[in-house]
């Protein structure tokens, strides 16, 4: 196979895209898609300070990397999750590559400064750890942001999570979440924007980008999510993909531009009518926040009584 | 040829030479799915690889992300 660009040898082929690339070629087709990315959502603004949210697997490494060659103020928020040594290469894979870039690395550590960890608060709520593991994620990049004065959280998500997350949500014809899967959550009282720049790059394209660009990424994959729904998602679509390339970002880009402003309707104002958690002041619908919820659960914190309500 | 698969980790042996491509079909692989190391270098799926190549299938799949509430998170 030849560079679609140069014609030299290529090193990776994109069916997708009917191309193929050799090395330097294929660096410059993520960066345009990035860029495309970025501009067409209206992601950054030149100057934002932006927090990217590290886990030392190949695409929130690749996005670190991305954006820092654009010439983004990005800085690295990397949480340590507790599960065990994967989570200790995990960790050690985020700060050789902080390190490699010259950025700041800011770092929570769910066992030292939350008081449980992600297997823990699996046990506890007798549920899929991945569940607890995004929640106490979500909560964590907002509230840093916040607290170190960062205008956006970037996160690694891929055109193949995005896309394995609208084919759950269609499967359920599940509105609400319709509604809500964006590459841009704008900011509203008590959040910062949330951007999710590698939407029009495929997991195969980052894992091959860290390869090319000698980013050492952690390969294993995280031994809590094995079997999981997500991953189901994704076997069907890239089964579809291997008969029919161009499927995953037809179905993807489709919802996007053409699905997603009808189920946006009530998504828009929600976040606009949250009220404060009483524990910690983050936005939630109730008294407490499920990331309150979730540590009393594991015993990390313990929730006040509740306030009885005088009547007459 | 020793061919390295992860997840779990292991080595199979296969007869070369062989194309990339072939040796997904094989190895019963989806292409989409990994990429294909041979020393530290990429290779694409018409290159051919001879019997004495070391070669990684390095899978690019990875999960787990629960879907968001309005407040950022899933109720417990």
């Amino acid at each position: 196979m030849k560079c679609r660009v140069c014609k030299g040898p290529a090193v990776i082929d994109v069916r997708r895209h009917n191309a193929a690339f050799c090395n330097e070629h294929f660096v410059r087709h993520c960066d345009e898609q990035v860029r495309r990315a970025i501009h067409s959502h209206r992601m950054l603004e030149p100057g934002e300070r932006v927090l990217v949210a590290v886990s030392g697997g190949k695409d929130s490494l690749a996005l670190w990397d991305i954006l820092v060659r654009l010439g983004y103020e990005a800085d690295g928020l990397y949480l340590g999750l507790g599960i065990g040594e994967y989570s200790d290469e995990s960790g050690a894979y985020t700060r050789e590559f902080a390190a490699q870039l010259g950025r700041p690395l800011l770092e929570v550590d769910l066992a030292a400064d939350q008081g449980y960890t992600i297997p823990e608060a699996a046990t506890a709520t007798r549920r899929a750890p991945c569940g607890s593991c995004g929640l106490s994620k979500r909560h964590l990049f907002n509230s840093t942001a916040i607290e170190h004065g960062y205008d956006v959280v970037a996160t690694g998500h891929n055109l193949d999570d995005e896309a394995a997350v609208l084919l759950g949500n269609v499967l359920r014809w599940d509105t609400g979440y319709l509604g809500r899967q964006h590459p841009v959550l704008p900011a509203a009282p008590g959040f910062v924007r949330k951007v999710k720049p590698l939407v029009r790059l495929g997991e195969r394209e980052t894992a091959a980008y860290c390869v090319l660009q000698g980013i050492d990424y952690q390969v294993e994959e995280c031994p809590m999510a094995a079997g999981n729904r997500h991953l189901g998602y994704k076997e069907v679509l890239n089964a579809l993909e291997d008969r029919s390339p161009g499927s995953k970002a037809a179905f993807l880009f489709g919802f996007l531009e053409r699905g997603h402003e009808r189920f946006a309707g009530d998504a828009e104002h929600e976040r606009d009518e949250l009220g404060e958690c009483t524990v910690c002041g983050a936005p939630t619908p109730g008294d407490v926040c499920a990331f309150c919820r979730l540590r009393a659960k594991t015993g990390a914190i313990e929730l006040p009584e509740p306030t009885l309500r005088q009547v007459g | 040829m020793k061919v390295l698969l992860r997840n779990p980790k292991r080595e199979v042996e296969v007869d070369g030479p062989i194309t990339v491509h072939a040796l997904l079909q094989r190895l019963e692989v989806s292409p989409e799915t990994v990429l294909v190391i041979v020393g530290d270098e990429l290779v694409t799926h018409d290159r051919k690889l001879p019997d004495d190549a070391s070669v990684e299938i390095r899978p690019v799949i990875s999960g787990g992300e629960a879907q968001p509430t309005i407040e950022g998170g899933d109720a417990p």
